[in-house]
């Protein structure tokens, strides 16, 4: 068995931790721990992009860890735990589907990135490819997590974390996206967070929750 | 087989029981210390065991002889896997069963345990058998998973030859081990009725899964049993540290100095382990039985993810 560089396997540790922090926000039920797990994830994936950006020597790099940092570790977060605060919404009602009952479909979801990714992974030139099934399954697990929760708030923080997924496949397959579009990607985030927070206190205010089942029937007033 | 390889063999064996009750002893010790306990003798394990052995056992009236030939069953097994784990050295009986047939032997002893718990039909007994089964099955697969990795990363079932091939590789990270390691470790607490699961130290019948199959037996049955359930704990600390801290166990060629120094690096890794199962347990509460197939569940998970993370990165 050969062994690779260290900081190639530096950089596979953190693609196995942000694969594992996407299937603990996947458990997890408390959604003060959703948010302190997608800051995690957010911090994994800066100290990725600094490793790589040192590796490989791409300045832009640096200044997308330094945009990570900022947005992903310490400013969506604290938003985030201002809206909690103030919307008064700490706990997440049962998921469509039970916690082993979602596990395990994610282990499936897993297995069908890695097939996914492995042709474009063969594709790519970068050392880093064969993180490439990682990011997909980072994304696809997001997706499923949007998909069984039913209060707005951890809704939210699926897609956050498919934000972190794209960044991350982005990274791994080319070294990064061109940096015009990841600042474009990281001020759509920001302002999408934003609006979405104006959102929750229109639907609290509606329905006297955030939980968004009610927006399925349509009736008039 | 040669003599020394024989008396090697029957040296591991005859180590495994005598340090068994020990570690059991250690880990109560330890926990007790971190629960601001007077913690008991070390040697409590040893004066419990000698002291059923010398009462009178009594049977239930409906036992069959299921019921009594279950405790040598049960302790038999647990000898036999100590004898196929290597602990101190790779040993002469290692190549006569791998991985697989091991965790066989685990589940071998699990079923008759289970029976005689039904077998004298108290509704405590028959309650506990049903749980251990439902354990059983959940932790099984993820163990058989654990071991599947490594089999993967060293190209082999034979436990030795994994432990051999894991020790000589070059020092690296290893997310997929990492992984298994934590799978592993829960794994090894619910199978052996620690905390999270089961309470090792419980009085009430409710709450019980181990301790309730052994209701219905006393003396030296209940001697063989406890005194397997201590073997069994050792028996998995000791498949742990063959896949994840493989160094210092002696290879079949080393000769006697290699097996003389393994000795104490083993009494290092034990101690270690047990602290380790002790803190675990003191910072842990016990889980409601309907949220053990999570726990389990995420002991399944954790292998599977090691895997996938081997096949995809190599690593």
């Amino acid at each position: 068995m050969t062994t690779p560089g260290w900081d190639l396997q530096l950089l596979n540790l953190f693609a196995a931790l942000l694969l594992l922090l996407s299937f603990a926000m996947l458990s997890q039920r408390r959604i003060v721990s959703l948010v302190n797990l997608l800051a995690l994830q957010g911090a994994v994936l800066c100290a990725a992009t600094l490793l790589l950006a040192w590796r490989t020597g791409q300045g832009h790099l640096y200044l997308s860890a330094v945009l990570t940092l900022g947005l992903k570790v310490v400013g969506l977060p604290w938003l985030l735990h201002r809206l909690i605060r103030r919307l008064e919404v700490y706990w997440e009602t049962e998921p469509l589907i039970n916690a082993a009952g979602t596990m395990m479909v994610g282990l499936l979801i897993v297995i069908f990135s890695f097939g996914l990714a492995q042709p474009i992974a063969e594709l790519a030139s970068t050392t880093t490819r064969s993180a490439l099934g990682i990011a997909v399954s980072v994304i696809l697990l997001a997706f499923l997590m949007m998909i069984t929760r039913r209060k707005a708030l951890s809704q939210v923080i699926g897609f956050l974390s498919m934000e972190n997924g794209l960044f991350f496949g982005a990274m791994s397959a080319t070294y990064g996206m061109p940096m015009v579009v990841e600042l474009g990607v990281a001020l759509d985030v920001l302002v999408a967070m934003l609006v979405l927070g104006v959102f929750f206190f229109q639907i609290r205010e509606q329905f006297d929750s955030l939980d968004l089942h009610h927006l399925e029937s349509l009736r008039e007033r | 087989m040669d003599r020394t390889a024989i008396l090697t063999q029957l040296l591991q064996i005859a180590a495994a029981l005598a340090v068994a009750p020990l570690f059991m002893g250690w880990v109560t010790q330890c926990r007790a210390w971190l629960q601001n306990r007077t913690a008991p003798s070390l040697w409590l394990p040893y004066r419990a065991i000698h002291k059923l052995f010398h009462k009178d056992a009594v049977l239930a009236q409906d036992a069959s002889p299921l019921f009594r030939a279950a405790p040598y069953v049960v302790f038999g097994t647990m000898v036999v896997a100590a004898a196929i784990i290597p602990s101190m050295s790779t040993l002469p009986l290692t190549p006569a069963a791998d991985a697989i047939a091991l965790v066989g032997l685990f589940a071998t002893a699990r079923v008759f345990m289970s029976l005689a718990a039904m077998d004298v039909g108290t509704a405590f007994g028959t309650l506990g058998a049903r749980r251990e089964m439902m354990v059983g099955f959940l932790a099984e697969p993820a163990l058989l998973m654990v071991i599947f990795v490594a089999s993967l990363i060293s190209a082999t079932t034979a436990l030795p030859v994994i432990s051999a091939r894991l020790a000589t590789q070059a020092i690296g990270l290893y997310p997929s081990l990492a992984f298994t390691a934590v799978a592993f470790t829960l794994v090894l607490l619910a199978e052996n009725a620690r905390i999270p699961v089961d309470n090792p130290a419980t009085h009430l019948e409710l709450t019980m899964i181990h301790e309730a199959m052994l209701l219905e037996y006393s003396a030296r049955h209940l001697a063989l049993m406890e005194w397997a359930a201590a073997l069994k704990l050792f028996n998995y600390a000791c498949i742990g540290f063959a896949l994840f801290l493989p160094w210092g166990v002696a290879t079949g060629e080393a000769g006697p100095l290699a097996l003389v120094l393994s000795i104490p690096l083993l009494a290092v890794k034990l101690a270690c382990a047990g602290l380790g199962i002790a803190l675990i347990e003191t910072l842990s509460a016990k889980l409601r039985v309907f949220r053990v197939p999570e726990f389990l569940a995420t002991a399944f998970l954790f292998a599977v993810l090691g895997m996938l993370v081997h096949l995809l990165l190599g690593a």
